[in-house]
């Protein structure tokens, strides 16, 4: 009876349209001074402006659109020299005017895209979501339905409402819709957020945190037979968490059109609210009757006009994209894909690449940050950016084994002893009298010392098997108080045996 | 004392011939003495007003530096929010709400030192021309008690007329606060729009919407225009540039070599006789004063009225979406197991008086999806002609000229049920609030027909606002020197107090 993906990606094709919610970080609200942080008390953060008390007035946040331009230069928009506010009116009780002021017929930003790799079946494929607009608006307050089974405000004893979110700048970037991805259209989706929101860390502008709400993500899914040019009837999934949940969401509505459509019946369009649990979506508010916001441009704020010479200088200072810095990185660096992802999973790839800059030999950087600096990390349950052991050090000490003046396992002590706050690695060196013993002599005196005390373990060396010297370079090392260099030890011993 | 202008009293003030509480006690006197008749304000500040005057005649003993109007007392319009004291708009849906903060008007008051008495009525949301929308009862024009003061600043003018405060606060979408100043025979002006802040003035049209100062002569609204305004961050649209000199012309009332141009189109048919023959007369005296009189010709000015009443109601239907009963003023019908949703609408229905509900059902529909191109979009379009109409006028002549209105004041109950006829007596005021420039009226004399006052419009470009005071204090002076004495000395008296 029901439907496997295949079957439903033999006969349609899948179209997708993002809309993707995403908070600013700024200190303030869009429109007046208060602030942004999230989970004060609640209405502590209000004032006449954003509780729309009579009289007050909007003033737009110079930050909130500095920090939009630069979302439209990284996704390749171009920037309107001139751009409005609208209202968009409707009632209800979380929105204080009960308009909303958002960007609606003249955004700052149209006409971008951003290039997304996947795995396909075929090797890496790159698909290029094109974005339509990217704009600013505010955000509601928040409504707590209480009493009742759902939730939700049918049914509900009472409700309270907290205005702390009210006014809090957001952005709206809105794709057009991406045809052509057949049925890899989650992946690509998924692909999609995911860029996004490394693009948008990279540029410091959000928290991008999915689970917080300051990135939501509305997936629009229509289907249509393969080979036809009619799209389809489209619905909206709301309240897609995480990033996962882009791609299963993507997944289930496909599924849920095709069986619709293969029984005859037609998809409504309609919101839909994904359910994280069981994976599918539950019926939202119909889009049917399009509803009519009476948008107009809201005459109580200027036009948005920003500066040519002040938008070429916001270009300037756009970052590398985070992708593409990392293809840079790998090929650089010359890393399978899997250290990649290790690093960046472990969140050291800044601090290796610091490190790197620095003059550190990439592999090692990236060994002592992902290896010995990570392990210590856990052991004292803690972030590595919290270690008092920074990118410095660690070049420091890759420069000081690289010079023979440290061994590797030497090189452990010195990285503990900069976590334990003993100083620079020098300092550490110089306090715990950590030096590698390349005296020959005293090494040559510890070697006989040793063939002495094991006589038989030597004498099985001497005659050729190899794999006992282990146990003589290990007792010499002992001997050294682990300051030799283990390799000369080796080259020594063997030599002294009449094995060179 | 009470029939001083503004200006001498400040000087009183400053000579210690008066203190301001004395000033202040004077005119809580006259208000309690008239003011049943009249009904000019809606909430008297009796202990605050005192106090505020006590503090500034205590500043003004301790030598302090005063700006040049302390002490003076005013009133407030009471549609501009001021701390801790009722605001409600002349709307029940506001009944009992006092703001948490401060207009930028209000502190600008309290920054000069001038002593607020009160708040004044008006039309309900400033959304009328006779005061008679008020949900609090009409407010009756000193000159007969039985006609309107104008409106929406009916309360402002009527309380300057009757003597109740030598200063007031009026806003001006449509007219607002010169149609009242004409039929009441004072002076208000309605500044170059983003001239005075309008954070904390309760929106009726956000575009249109301007404060402004009313006064018993031209130099009394210039230094009070002064007092208020200037650049607000707290506002977008106020402008950011220097006030314009206003006392300074105020004060020489020059017209010599001044351009003055007639607009055509705001006269002749649908004007009363005696409305034309003031404006004739003051031409002539404008004329003698060494100022040339041309004629300009404002062709689309014939459709501002229509586009205004689209545009007006356009943006109170969004403006007043905000009373709703969830945060502030009346709620009604929240029993038990009411939705807020019915909450809302019982509570905007018991609300909201008829016309402010057909203004925001008219808007409602003007702005519908479908409609808005048809409506709101050539309202715009005709916006810019009017503007475009304003600059060619404005190339030809210095300032604008027009009767302030076509009629005198009406009798109160006589339009109530027309709301068209109504709507005709902001023909003359519109145009100015459509292209945002400065427009000010001023007392011209009576109507023969029947004894009421007649104003007499100037306008000027934007940010040129000294033009217009340079006119009307040059006509004041020639019209007080044909009269021989300031025209409200013809109104009838009241209360006794001369």
């Amino acid at each position: 009876m029901s439907l496997t993906y295949d079957d439903v990606v033999a006969k349609y094709e899948p179209v997708l349209g993002l809309e993707v919610h995403v908070e600013l970080n700024t200190n303030s609200k869009m429109f007046c001074g208060c602030s942004t942080i999230f989970g004060a008390e609640p209405n502590t953060q209000t004032c006449p402006v954003c509780l729309a008390l009579p009289g007050a007035l909007p003033t737009v946040n110079e930050k909130a659109i500095e920090s939009t331009i630069k979302i439209g230069l990284a996704l390749n928009c171009s920037i309107a020299p001139f751009s409005r506010f609208a209202r968009k009116n409707y009632f209800y009780p979380d929105m204080p005017k009960n308009f909303q002021i958002s960007q609606y017929d003249e955004p700052i930003c149209v006409n971008g895209y951003i290039d997304v790799e996947i795995e396909t079946d075929e090797g890496a494929k790159q698909f290029r979501v094109e974005v339509e607009r990217v704009h600013m608006e505010e955000d509601t307050g928040k409504s707590l339905h209480v009493g009742g089974a759902t939730g939700r405000i049918h049914g509900a004893d009472y409700s309270l409402l907290d205005y702390n979110r009210a006014g809090i700048p957001l952005v709206e970037i809105v794709t057009k819709i991406v045809p052509g991805t057949g049925k890899y259209a989650p992946e690509v989706a998924k692909a999609y957020v995911s860029e996004l929101r490394d693009i948008l860390r990279g540029l410091g502008v959000s928290d991008v945190k999915m689970e917080q709400g300051s990135l939501r993500c509305d997936a629009n899914v229509s289907l249509r037979l393969i080979g036809s040019d009619v799209l389809g009837t489209r619905s909206e999934t709301k309240n897609v968490n995480s990033l996962r949940s882009v791609e299963r969401a993507v997944r289930g509505e496909m599924i849920r059109h095709a069986e619709l459509l293969n029984k005859g019946e037609r998809v409504v369009q309609e919101t839909r609210h994904f359910q994280e649990d069981t994976g599918l979506t539950r019926s939202g508010r119909s889009k049917e009757q399009a509803e009519d916001y009476r948008y107009f441009p809201e005459p109580d704020l200027v036009p948005v006009a920003p500066d040519a010479a002040w938008i070429e200088e916001l270009r300037a200072a756009i970052p590398e994209r985070p992708s593409l810095h990392r293809k840079r990185l790998q090929e650089a660096w010359n890393v399978p894909a899997k250290e990649m992802e290790a690093m960046i999973n472990a969140d050291v790839l800044g601090i290796v690449e610091a490190t790197v800059a620095l003059g550190a030999d990439p592999t090692k950087a990236r060994s002592w940050w992902l290896g010995e600096i990570s392990r210590l990390a856990n052991e004292r349950d803690t972030a590595i950016a919290d270690l008092a052991i920074t990118p410095t050090d660690v070049a420091a000490i890759v420069a000081l084994v690289e010079k023979g003046e440290l061994t590797d396992k030497l090189a452990r002590q010195v990285v503990e002893g900069v976590i334990a706050d003993e100083g620079t690695p020098a300092e550490v060196v110089a306090k715990r009298g950590i030096k590698v013993v390349n005296d020959d002599g005293a090494l040559m005196a510890a070697i006989e010392k040793v063939c002495a005390e094991q006589a038989e373990t030597a004498e099985k060396v001497r005659s050729g098997h190899l794999p006992a010297a282990g146990a003589l370079i290990g007792a010499v090392m002992k001997e050294t108080k682990g300051q030799a260099d283990a390799a000369r030890v080796r080259e020594l011993l063997l030599a002294h045996l009449g094995q060179a | 004392m009470i029939r001083s202008t503004a200006a001498e009293m400040a000087a009183k003030l400053v000579a210690g011939e008066v203190t301001s509480v004395a000033l202040t006690q004077a005119h809580l006197d006259r208000i309690a003495s008239v003011d049943a008749d009249v009904h000019a304000f809606l909430y008297v500040d009796t202990e605050g007003a005192i106090a505020q005057a006590a503090a500034i005649d205590a500043k003004r003993a301790k030598g302090e530096k005063l700006s040049p109007l302390a002490g003076v007392p005013l009133a407030l319009k009471d549609v501009m929010a001021q701390k801790g004291i009722p605001t409600t708009c002349g709307s029940k849906i506001l009944e009992g709400w006092r703001p948490p903060y401060d207009s930028t008007v209000v502190a600008n008051l309290k920054k000069n030192d001038i002593v607020i008495l009160g708040k004044t009525n008006m039309d309900e949301f400033a959304m009328g021309s006779s005061t008679e929308n008020s949900a609090y009862g009409p407010t009756h024009n000193p000159w007969d008690l039985t006609r309107i003061p104008g409106g929406s600043g009916g309360g402002s003018s009527a309380a300057l007329a009757a003597f109740e405060a030598p200063l007031a606060i009026g806003t001006d979408t449509g007219g607002s606060i010169r149609q009242p100043a004409a039929v009441t025979g004072t002076v208000g002006v309605k500044p170059t729009y983003g001239g005075v802040s309008r954070f904390g003035l309760v929106a009726f049209s956000s575009s249109l919407d301007q404060a402004g100062p009313c006064a018993r002569t031209v130099l009394d609204a210039a230094l009070l225009h002064e007092a208020i305004a200037g650049h607000d961050p707290k506002d977008s649209t106020s402008i950011n540039a220097p006030v314009p000199q206003v006392v300074v012309a105020a004060r020489a009332g020059d017209v010599k070599g001044m351009k003055i141009g007639v607009v055509k189109e705001l006269n002749g048919d649908g004007y009363q006789a005696g409305v034309r023959a003031r404006f004739e007369e003051s031409l002539e005296l404008l004329a003698k004063a060494g100022a040339e009189i041309v004629e300009v010709s404002a062709p689309n000015f014939e459709y501002a009225l229509a586009a205004y009443y689209l545009i007006a109601p356009s943006e109170c239907s969004s403006n007043l979406a905000r009373f709703d009963a969830m945060r502030y003023g009346l709620r009604v019908g929240d029993i038990e197991g009411a939705s807020a949703e019915s909450v809302m609408n019982l509570t905007r229905e018991v609300g909201f008086g008829k016309e402010v509900k057909r203004r925001i059902i008219l808007g409602t529909y003007a702005l519908s999806s479908g409609y808005y191109d048809a409506y709101y979009g050539s309202a715009q379009k005709v916006r810019t002609l009017i503007t475009q109409d304003f600059t060619n006028a404005f190339a030809k002549a210095d300032v604008l000229v027009s009767p302030t209105c076509p009629t005198t004041a009406f009798k109160i109950g006589e339009k109530a049920n027309d709301p068209l006829a109504m709507y005709l007596n902001d023909i003359a005021t519109i145009p100015v609030n459509m292209a945002g420039i400065g427009g000010m009226s001023l007392p011209s004399g009576l109507a023969d027909e029947d004894g009421l006052p007649v104003g007499f419009q100037i306008m000027s470009p934007v940010m040129k606002d000294e033009r217009m005071y340079s006119v009307g204090a040059a006509l004041e002076a020639a019209l007080l020197s044909k009269w021989g004495a300031p025209l409200l000395d013809k109104a009838p008296i009241m209360g006794g107090a001369k």
